[in-house]
């Protein structure tokens, strides 16, 4: 039983990455109606930049959280502004194959210089509080040992998800963003400027995807190809959560983390399929995704 | 205009001659270098091995000597299907004499059956299933660098040896993993050890967690990871943050790459033994050869022992062809010639190649040196036992090889 609780634990530990990239994946869909195959590779260069930072400036953790976001959320506005803008209005199998080349190739860059073994990035050891070094060592739970980086993870990402819910379900910028994608024209009439409303939509998709990066890198080796064996699981989760649902993708982005995670403790070998069958039943019995509505 | 048709007829009637004289004169050599070229086990393999491979053509002399070399490459992506399928080309179309490298043990089987087949040779330094050389051994084929059974053996003693008599394994759910773990259990066993658990994960995991968790509720004294790659330096580098080594227990790195040292660093890395063939800074020979491969490495690396083998393996295959006088393009009568000739180049030594197509020499027991130990980028290795060559394999007596005549 203790193994049990330790296992849901982990599961939700794992849902919290999942949560958060397919949180930034339904923004993108949601808003621009574009399929985002480029999100793994954009996960990767958060983490690259945390790297980058601490290794070539000496800037930690702590500030990699904030940089590493906004640098990487500055390239994807980059790739809007220049590509993906061009495909609206047209089917979403187009951004699909662009996205998906872009990925292809920023993976290809970083394998290149960085091989595939991976940089080393630690667990911060500061703020030193008392006995607490940073976000290193753990706590012993009766039931298990939970490190504190990992309890860090889980907490930090829900914040973010329903920060971000609340941005654009609840406040008026949100009203107006959801409303550019319902109609473009008439928000445009009312003076807001849309394009520009899209750009910021997709950087801070993208930046939700590279703070996953940055939160993985102490935990995953910063590797090219990181995100690339992730980014079809999350799909998974997007698609099982409901195309574009921002609350959809959190909760199924925990549960699916959890379920993975009983699955690794029952019959670990189905662990890496075990999404990937639920995606199946799901859309055999609710096409539209768990909280989808009907297009 | 004379002399031209003179000469035309001459030179017509000379490669004639050439070809329908005698086979041993032909002096083209096509060497196929199949490994992982984008996945998790492309920095121990990889352009790597290409880059090895491109040394020992050009450090044989042989261009000069009238020897044609061609040298070709190829990502199987670790699927044994597309493996061997460029295999099955190289080897009909591409008119490939040597296969080098194919790591990964799911495509090296199976590109062994190909070889087998079509007459070809390969020398494999890359794969780790000592089923190679076991039941599966072919006449076709050289295992050069390592296998399961000769790590299991090495670090499995030494552990065993030092007192860790329990043991619980996180296996890698393919051949490699099983048949690490297999080999493993058996030397466990034999000391009086017991395998008291085994969890099998998918190939290419990136959260080892859960997998953590159940070998850290199995109070076992060692973890042994029967996988490679990503897959080990992930487990490591989580099992550090999960306390486990803190709590007690000892990780022990069945099979493990310098490249995957200096990937987690020596904050994380050091204390880890585990066993390799080849280490960039043994002796001057195994120094000069590696400082010459850093230097045309995109990224400075020093050779993997994977890497070193396909030199290694070139530089005998080269010699047995020129004492052969030719390429004779005919896959069981090279490597048999092979395991004629004694081996001895300057990455391994001096050793040998048996009748089943093992090949041997001594296997290092190394330790992970603390960070103040090192002196700088990819000085991470202290030497603490060698097997000698002739207790470091599988031995005869215990082989299932139909080649070994008992």
């Amino acid at each position: 039983m203790q193994a049990l609780y330790a296992q849901l634990l982990v599961g939700l530990i794992n849902g919290s990455f999942y949560a958060l990239l397919s949180l930034g994946l339904a923004v993108i869909f949601g808003m621009l109606n574009i399929i985002n195959f480029a999100h793994g590779a954009l996960y990767m260069m958060g983490a690259f930049c945390a790297y980058f930072l601490l290794s070539l400036t000496g800037i930690g953790y702590w500030w990699a959280l904030l940089i590493a976001p906004i640098v990487v959320g500055i390239f994807g506005m980059i790739l809007e502004r220049t590509m993906l803008q061009w495909l609206a209005g047209l089917d979403h199998l187009y951004g699909l194959l662009l996205t998906f080349g872009i990925a292809l190739i920023v993976q290809g860059v970083f394998q290149n210089y960085f091989g595939s073994s991976g940089l080393p990035y630690a667990i911060p050891d500061y703020p030193q509080i008392g006995e607490w070094r940073g976000l290193q060592g753990g706590m012993n739970l009766g039931f298990m040992f939970l490190p504190v980086y990992r309890g860090w993870v889980v907490i930090f990402s829900l914040v973010v998800c329903i920060a971000t819910w609340y941005l654009i379900e609840k406040t008026r910028l949100g009203a107006y963003l959801r409303a550019a994608t319902e109609n473009p024209t008439l928000v445009r009439a009312f003076g807001i400027n849309v394009p520009r409303m899209i750009t910021l939509t997709y950087g801070l998709g993208v930046g939700l995807a590279a703070l996953a990066g940055v939160l993985s890198a102490p935990i995953n080796q910063v590797r090219p190809l990181m995100g690339a064996d992730l980014i079809i699981v999350v799909f998974a989760v997007v698609v099982i959560g409901g195309m574009g649902s921002i609350m959809g993708s959190i909760i199924t982005g925990f549960a699916l983390g959890v379920i993975e995670g009983l699955t690794k403790y029952f019959y670990p070998e189905a662990s890496n399929t075990v999404v990937f069958v639920l995606m199946v039943l799901v859309l055999l019995i609710k096409p539209t995704g768990l909280t989808g509505r009907a297009a | 205009m004379k002399h031209r048709i003179s000469a035309l007829f001459l030179g017509t009637a000379l490669a004639l001659a050439a070809g329908g004289g005698a086979m041993a004169q032909d002096k083209n050599i096509k060497i196929g270098v199949l490994t992982d070229n984008s996945g998790l086990y492309s920095d121990l393999g990889g352009v790597g091995s290409t880059l090895a491979a491109q040394m020992a053509v050009e450090d044989s002399g042989l261009a000069a000597k009238g020897w044609k070399i061609d040298l070709i490459s190829a990502d199987h992506q670790n699927k044994p299907d597309i493996a061997t399928t460029i295999a099955r080309q190289w080897i009909d179309v591409e008119k490939v004499d040597i296969f080098m490298d194919v790591l990964n043990s799911g495509v090296g089987l199976a590109v062994n059956n190909v070889v087998k087949e079509k007459n070809s040779v390969m020398i494999n330094t890359g794969a780790a299933t000592s089923d190679l050389t076991n039941a599966q051994c072919s006449p076709n084929t050289v295992h050069w660098v390592y296998d399961t059974y000769m790590l299991a053996n090495s670090t499995g003693q030494a552990l065993v040896k030092a007192g860790g008599d329990t043991w619980y394994f996180l296996t890698a759910d393919y051949a490699f993993g099983h048949a690490l773990e297999r080999d493993t259990t058996a030397v466990v066993v034999k000391l009086d050890g017991a395998d008291i658990g085994t969890v099998k994960h998918p190939l290419n995991s990136s959260d080892f967690s859960s997998f953590l968790l159940q070998a850290q509720a199995s109070k076992a004294k060692i973890i042994g990871m029967a996988n490679a790659g990503g897959d080990t330096t992930n487990t490591i580098k989580q099992a550090s943050e999960f306390g486990i080594v803190a709590g007690g227990q000892k990780l022990a790195g069945l099979l493990l790459f310098i490249t995957d040292v200096h990937s987690l660093g020596l904050k994380v890395a050091q204390g880890l033994s585990f066993t390799e063939t080849f280490y960039w800074d043994l002796n001057d020979g195994t120094r000069a050869f590696s400082k010459r491969f850093s230097e045309r490495m995109k990224n400075k690396a020093m050779p993997s022992m994977v890497q070193a083998g396909v030199y290694s393996g070139l530089v005998h295959y080269f010699k047995t062809l020129e004492a052969m006088g030719g390429n004779p393009h005919d896959g069981a009568k090279v490597v048999a010639k092979m395991k004629e000739l004694p081996t001895d180049d300057a990455l391994f030594g001096k050793g040998s190649i048996r009748a089943d197509g093992r090949k041997i020499h001594p296997a290092y027991l190394f330790e992970v040196k603390k960070p103040e130990e090192s002196k700088g980028p990819w000085d991470y290795y202290k030497l603490i036992g060698t097997t000698p060559a002739e207790q470091a394999f599988r031995p005869l007596s215990e082989s299932a090889c139909p080649l070994v005549k008992k």
